[in-house]
Protein backbone atom coordinates (compact mmCIF):
# COMPACT_ATOMS: atom_id res chain seq x y z
CA UNK A 1 0.00 0.00 0.00
CA UNK A 2 1.10 3.31 -0.92
CA UNK A 3 2.27 6.37 1.71
CA UNK A 4 -0.84 7.85 3.54
CA UNK A 5 -2.86 4.85 3.53
CA UNK A 6 -5.40 4.56 5.61
CA UNK A 7 -5.87 1.76 8.27
CA UNK A 8 -9.41 0.18 9.07
CA UNK A 9 -10.81 3.38 10.26
CA UNK A 10 -13.80 4.83 8.39
CA UNK A 11 -11.64 8.02 7.85
CA UNK A 12 -10.26 7.65 4.10
CA UNK A 13 -7.83 10.54 2.34
CA UNK A 14 -4.76 8.34 1.78
CA UNK A 15 -3.80 6.88 -1.03
CA UNK A 16 -5.83 3.68 -1.98
CA UNK A 17 -4.42 0.65 -3.78
CA UNK A 18 -6.78 -0.84 -5.84
CA UNK A 19 -5.55 -3.30 -8.20
CA UNK A 20 -2.45 -5.33 -7.38
CA UNK A 21 0.16 -6.41 -10.28
CA UNK A 22 3.58 -7.60 -10.29
CA UNK A 23 6.55 -6.47 -12.39
CA UNK A 24 10.02 -8.57 -12.06
CA UNK A 25 8.73 -9.59 -8.85
CA UNK A 26 8.46 -6.05 -7.47
CA UNK A 27 4.75 -5.27 -6.13
CA UNK A 28 2.78 -2.45 -7.59
CA UNK A 29 -0.17 -0.94 -7.57
CA UNK A 30 -3.02 0.70 -9.52
CA UNK A 31 -4.12 3.35 -7.43
CA UNK A 32 -7.00 5.77 -6.84
CA UNK A 33 -4.65 8.33 -8.22
CA UNK A 34 -4.21 6.51 -11.28
CA UNK A 35 -8.06 6.58 -11.54
CA UNK A 36 -8.52 10.44 -10.97
CA UNK A 37 -5.32 11.09 -13.11
CA UNK A 38 -6.50 9.42 -15.98
CA UNK A 39 -10.23 11.05 -15.53
CA UNK A 40 -8.32 14.32 -15.18
CA UNK A 41 -6.86 13.82 -18.50
CA UNK A 42 -9.96 12.58 -20.51
CA UNK A 43 -12.02 15.67 -19.04
CA UNK A 44 -8.72 17.88 -20.75
CA UNK A 45 -8.70 15.90 -24.02
CA UNK A 46 -12.56 15.71 -25.09
CA UNK A 47 -12.55 19.40 -24.52
CA UNK A 48 -9.65 20.15 -26.45
CA UNK A 49 -10.94 17.77 -29.41
CA UNK A 50 -13.94 19.88 -29.13
CA UNK A 51 -12.05 23.37 -28.92
CA UNK A 52 -10.16 21.94 -31.78
CA UNK A 53 -13.39 21.53 -33.87
CA UNK A 54 -14.89 24.71 -33.35
CA UNK A 55 -11.83 26.51 -34.11
CA UNK A 56 -11.39 24.60 -37.44
CA UNK A 57 -15.54 25.13 -38.61
CA UNK A 58 -14.87 28.79 -37.45
CA UNK A 59 -15.63 31.22 -40.05
CA UNK A 60 -13.52 34.39 -40.19
CA UNK A 61 -15.56 37.14 -41.12
CA UNK A 62 -18.25 36.43 -38.60
CA UNK A 63 -19.00 36.82 -35.18
CA UNK A 64 -17.43 33.59 -32.91
CA UNK A 65 -19.88 32.35 -30.81
CA UNK A 66 -19.51 31.24 -27.40
CA UNK A 67 -17.51 28.42 -27.19
CA UNK A 68 -14.54 29.83 -28.96
CA UNK A 69 -15.05 33.17 -27.70
CA UNK A 70 -13.93 31.53 -24.20
CA UNK A 71 -11.01 29.44 -25.93
CA UNK A 72 -9.62 32.55 -27.56
CA UNK A 73 -10.19 34.66 -24.43
CA UNK A 74 -8.37 31.80 -22.68
CA UNK A 75 -5.19 31.44 -24.75
CA UNK A 76 -4.99 35.09 -24.96
CA UNK A 77 -5.04 34.95 -20.69
CA UNK A 78 -2.10 32.43 -20.71
CA UNK A 79 -0.51 34.26 -24.13
CA UNK A 80 -0.59 37.62 -22.19
CA UNK A 81 0.71 35.89 -18.67
CA UNK A 82 3.64 34.28 -20.42
CA UNK A 83 4.94 37.63 -22.38
CA UNK A 84 4.62 39.52 -19.01
CA UNK A 85 6.80 37.20 -17.33
CA UNK A 86 9.06 35.97 -19.93
CA UNK A 87 9.53 38.77 -22.51
CA UNK A 88 8.38 39.71 -25.74
CA UNK A 89 11.03 37.84 -27.42
CA UNK A 90 10.85 34.35 -25.66
CA UNK A 91 7.09 33.88 -24.35
CA UNK A 92 5.95 32.34 -27.98
CA UNK A 93 8.13 28.99 -27.39
CA UNK A 94 7.09 28.56 -23.66
CA UNK A 95 3.52 29.77 -23.30
CA UNK A 96 2.19 26.42 -24.78
CA UNK A 97 3.90 24.49 -21.95
CA UNK A 98 2.44 26.68 -19.47
CA UNK A 99 -0.90 27.12 -20.78
CA UNK A 100 -0.91 22.99 -20.78
CA UNK A 101 0.07 23.02 -17.23
CA UNK A 102 -2.16 25.16 -16.02
CA UNK A 103 -4.83 23.47 -17.87
CA UNK A 104 -3.90 20.60 -15.84
CA UNK A 105 -3.33 21.66 -12.17
CA UNK A 106 -6.44 23.76 -12.06
CA UNK A 107 -8.08 20.83 -13.28
CA UNK A 108 -6.52 18.10 -11.15
CA UNK A 109 -6.81 20.57 -8.36
CA UNK A 110 -11.05 21.32 -8.73
CA UNK A 111 -10.86 17.81 -9.18
CA UNK A 112 -11.78 17.27 -5.34
CA UNK A 113 -15.30 18.74 -5.98
CA UNK A 114 -16.53 16.02 -7.84
CA UNK A 115 -15.28 13.44 -5.26
CA UNK A 116 -12.25 12.46 -6.55
CA UNK A 117 -8.92 12.49 -4.81
CA UNK A 118 -7.19 14.89 -6.31
CA UNK A 119 -4.21 13.86 -8.16
CA UNK A 120 -1.49 16.47 -7.36
CA UNK A 121 -2.26 14.80 -3.11
CA UNK A 122 0.32 12.20 -4.42
CA UNK A 123 3.61 13.11 -4.40
CA UNK A 124 4.51 11.53 -7.13
CA UNK A 125 2.40 13.71 -9.64
CA UNK A 126 4.30 16.73 -7.99
CA UNK A 127 7.29 15.59 -8.03
CA UNK A 128 6.74 14.66 -11.77
CA UNK A 129 5.64 17.61 -12.38
CA UNK A 130 8.27 19.83 -10.91
CA UNK A 131 11.10 17.57 -12.48
CA UNK A 132 10.09 18.76 -15.87
CA UNK A 133 10.70 22.11 -14.80
CA UNK A 134 13.79 21.55 -13.31
CA UNK A 135 15.14 19.87 -16.98
CA UNK A 136 13.75 23.15 -18.53
CA UNK A 137 15.43 25.49 -16.57
CA UNK A 138 18.92 23.78 -16.87
CA UNK A 139 18.37 23.17 -20.73
CA UNK A 140 17.46 26.70 -21.36
CA UNK A 141 20.08 27.91 -18.97
CA UNK A 142 22.58 25.75 -21.18
CA UNK A 143 21.38 27.15 -24.02
CA UNK A 144 21.64 30.75 -23.56
CA UNK A 145 24.22 31.21 -21.06
CA UNK A 146 26.87 28.42 -22.29
CA UNK A 147 29.51 27.61 -20.39
CA UNK A 148 28.30 30.51 -17.53
CA UNK A 149 25.60 28.17 -16.20
CA UNK A 150 28.35 26.13 -14.67
CA UNK A 151 30.53 28.49 -13.44
CA UNK A 152 28.18 30.62 -12.08
CA UNK A 153 27.85 27.79 -9.27
CA UNK A 154 31.14 28.54 -7.97
CA UNK A 155 31.28 32.34 -8.54
CA UNK A 156 31.78 32.99 -4.85
CA UNK A 157 34.31 30.27 -4.31
CA UNK A 158 33.36 29.70 -0.45
CA UNK A 159 29.40 29.55 -1.58
CA UNK A 160 29.28 26.87 -3.75
CA UNK A 161 27.83 23.93 -1.76
CA UNK A 162 25.17 26.47 -0.81
CA UNK A 163 24.77 27.53 -4.38
CA UNK A 164 24.38 23.64 -5.46
CA UNK A 165 22.06 23.06 -2.62
CA UNK A 166 19.94 26.03 -4.09
CA UNK A 167 19.39 24.48 -7.17
CA UNK A 168 18.62 21.01 -6.12
CA UNK A 169 16.11 22.36 -3.86
CA UNK A 170 14.36 23.98 -6.49
CA UNK A 171 12.58 21.44 -7.69
CA UNK A 172 12.12 20.14 -4.20
CA UNK A 173 10.41 23.09 -2.80
CA UNK A 174 7.96 23.65 -6.05
CA UNK A 175 6.56 19.99 -5.47
CA UNK A 176 6.13 20.21 -1.96
CA UNK A 177 4.75 23.21 -1.59
CA UNK A 178 1.55 21.98 -4.34
CA UNK A 179 1.72 18.64 -2.59
CA UNK A 180 1.04 20.25 0.93
CA UNK A 181 -1.41 22.76 0.06
CA UNK A 182 -3.35 20.38 -1.54
CA UNK A 183 -2.99 17.27 0.40
CA UNK A 184 -3.67 19.90 4.11
CA UNK A 185 -7.09 20.52 2.06
CA UNK A 186 -7.95 16.64 1.73
CA UNK A 187 -6.82 15.42 4.67
CA UNK A 188 -9.02 18.63 6.63
CA UNK A 189 -11.77 17.45 4.78
CA UNK A 190 -11.41 13.81 4.87
CA UNK A 191 -10.73 14.15 8.50
CA UNK A 192 -14.63 16.18 8.72
CA UNK A 193 -16.25 14.16 6.34
CA UNK A 194 -15.38 11.12 8.52
CA UNK A 195 -16.02 12.98 12.11
CA UNK A 196 -19.58 13.52 11.94
CA UNK A 197 -22.57 11.29 11.17
CA UNK A 198 -24.16 11.62 7.64
CA UNK A 199 -27.61 12.95 8.77
CA UNK A 200 -25.38 15.74 10.53
CA UNK A 201 -23.98 16.32 7.49
CA UNK A 202 -27.17 16.96 5.35
CA UNK A 203 -28.32 19.61 7.85
CA UNK A 204 -24.37 21.70 7.75
CA UNK A 205 -23.90 21.69 4.30
CA UNK A 206 -23.15 25.38 4.32
CA UNK A 207 -20.28 24.66 6.27
CA UNK A 208 -19.17 21.84 4.17
CA UNK A 209 -19.65 23.81 0.71
CA UNK A 210 -17.50 27.13 2.45
CA UNK A 211 -14.78 24.74 3.49
CA UNK A 212 -14.71 22.96 -0.30
CA UNK A 213 -14.81 26.45 -1.28
CA UNK A 214 -11.69 27.59 0.60
CA UNK A 215 -9.53 24.42 0.08
CA UNK A 216 -10.52 22.57 -3.25
CA UNK A 217 -11.47 26.43 -5.62
CA UNK A 218 -9.45 28.92 -3.75
CA UNK A 219 -6.53 27.53 -2.61
CA UNK A 220 -6.40 25.19 -5.45
CA UNK A 221 -6.46 27.83 -7.63
CA UNK A 222 -3.91 30.20 -6.36
CA UNK A 223 -1.34 26.86 -6.02
CA UNK A 224 -1.80 26.24 -9.73
CA UNK A 225 -0.82 30.14 -10.33
CA UNK A 226 1.76 30.07 -8.62
CA UNK A 227 3.24 27.03 -9.93
CA UNK A 228 2.98 28.12 -13.15
CA UNK A 229 4.87 31.77 -12.17
CA UNK A 230 8.04 29.90 -10.20
CA UNK A 231 8.13 28.36 -13.30
CA UNK A 232 8.28 30.96 -15.84
CA UNK A 233 10.34 32.93 -13.30
CA UNK A 234 13.05 30.20 -12.98
CA UNK A 235 13.07 30.13 -16.62
CA UNK A 236 13.41 33.14 -17.20
CA UNK A 237 16.55 33.76 -15.13
CA UNK A 238 18.41 32.49 -17.52
CA UNK A 239 17.68 34.76 -20.60
CA UNK A 240 19.73 37.54 -19.22
CA UNK A 241 19.09 41.62 -18.50
CA UNK A 242 18.99 42.86 -21.52
CA UNK A 243 15.88 40.70 -23.04
CA UNK A 244 13.93 40.47 -19.93
CA UNK B 1 5.23 3.05 35.15
CA UNK B 2 5.66 1.90 31.80
CA UNK B 3 5.53 -1.90 32.19
CA UNK B 4 1.81 -2.63 30.06
CA UNK B 5 2.92 -0.40 27.39
CA UNK B 6 4.69 -2.57 23.97
CA UNK B 7 7.89 -0.68 22.35
CA UNK B 8 5.55 -0.15 19.29
CA UNK B 9 3.18 1.53 20.94
CA UNK B 10 5.02 3.93 22.89
CA UNK B 11 6.99 4.86 19.40
CA UNK B 12 3.13 5.57 18.16
CA UNK B 13 2.45 7.76 20.99
CA UNK B 14 5.62 9.95 21.45
CA UNK B 15 5.33 10.08 17.21
CA UNK B 16 2.12 11.68 17.46
CA UNK B 17 3.61 14.58 20.06
CA UNK B 18 6.25 14.80 17.33
CA UNK B 19 3.45 15.43 14.94
CA UNK B 20 2.12 17.71 17.30
CA UNK B 21 5.55 19.69 17.83
CA UNK B 22 6.43 19.72 14.22
CA UNK B 23 3.11 22.08 13.67
CA UNK B 24 4.14 24.45 15.33
CA UNK B 25 6.21 25.51 12.29
CA UNK B 26 2.82 26.71 10.98
CA UNK B 27 3.33 30.17 13.85
CA UNK B 28 6.37 31.52 11.00
CA UNK B 29 3.99 31.18 7.75
CA UNK B 30 1.43 32.77 9.36
CA UNK B 31 3.27 35.94 10.86
CA UNK B 32 5.00 36.36 7.47
CA UNK B 33 1.74 36.22 5.32
CA UNK B 34 0.29 38.53 7.63
CA UNK B 35 3.01 40.77 7.08
CA UNK B 36 3.43 40.71 3.48
CA UNK B 37 -0.85 40.99 3.22
CA UNK B 38 -0.49 44.32 5.65
CA UNK B 39 1.67 45.75 3.69
CA UNK B 40 -0.02 44.85 0.32
CA UNK B 41 -3.15 46.63 1.70
CA UNK B 42 -0.88 49.44 2.02
CA UNK B 43 0.73 49.45 -1.18
CA UNK B 44 -3.41 49.37 -2.82
CA UNK B 45 -3.77 52.52 -0.17
CA UNK B 46 -0.82 54.48 -1.50
CA UNK B 47 -1.59 53.62 -5.26
CA UNK B 48 -5.15 51.91 -6.06
CA UNK B 49 -4.32 52.02 -9.85
CA UNK B 50 -1.26 49.14 -9.33
CA UNK B 51 -3.96 46.88 -7.96
CA UNK B 52 -3.90 44.03 -9.94
CA UNK B 53 -0.35 43.75 -9.82
CA UNK B 54 0.72 44.73 -5.84
CA UNK B 55 -2.09 41.69 -5.77
CA UNK B 56 -0.11 39.12 -7.82
CA UNK B 57 3.09 40.20 -6.07
CA UNK B 58 1.69 39.56 -2.96
CA UNK B 59 0.37 36.06 -3.68
CA UNK B 60 3.66 34.66 -4.99
CA UNK B 61 5.71 35.98 -1.91
CA UNK B 62 3.21 34.54 0.67
CA UNK B 63 2.74 31.61 -1.12
CA UNK B 64 6.68 31.09 -1.72
CA UNK B 65 6.44 31.87 2.15
CA UNK B 66 4.03 29.19 3.07
CA UNK B 67 6.89 26.71 2.09
CA UNK B 68 8.73 26.41 5.58
CA UNK B 69 5.39 25.59 7.48
CA UNK B 70 4.46 22.64 4.66
CA UNK B 71 7.27 21.21 5.59
CA UNK B 72 7.02 20.66 8.82
CA UNK B 73 3.24 19.41 7.80
CA UNK B 74 4.93 16.94 5.74
CA UNK B 75 7.34 15.90 8.71
CA UNK B 76 3.85 15.49 11.02
CA UNK B 77 2.09 13.47 7.91
CA UNK B 78 5.07 11.30 7.76
CA UNK B 79 5.35 10.75 11.26
CA UNK B 80 1.83 9.92 11.81
CA UNK B 81 1.07 7.46 8.60
CA UNK B 82 4.35 6.63 7.38
CA UNK B 83 6.72 6.36 10.44
CA UNK B 84 10.47 5.60 9.23
CA UNK B 85 11.20 4.16 13.26
CA UNK B 86 8.27 1.06 13.31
Amino acid sequence: MGILAASDSKITFGVDGLFKYEVFGQELWITNTHVSLLLVVLTLTILALFANRAIKKADPNEVPGTFLNIIEYLVELVDGLTRNNMGEKHYSKFSNYIGTLFAFLIVANLSGLFGLRPPTADYGVTLGLALITFVLIHYNGFKYEKAGHVTKLFQPILLTPINIIGEIATPMSMSLRLFGNILSGTVMMGLLYGLLPKLLQFFIWPIFGGLHAYFDVFSGAIQSYVFCMLTMVFISQCFGEEEA
Amino acid sequence: MLEGITSEAFIKGCSAIGAGIAMIAGIGPGVGQGIAAGHGAAAVGRNPGAKGNIMSTMLLGQAVAETTGLYGFAVAIILLFANPFI
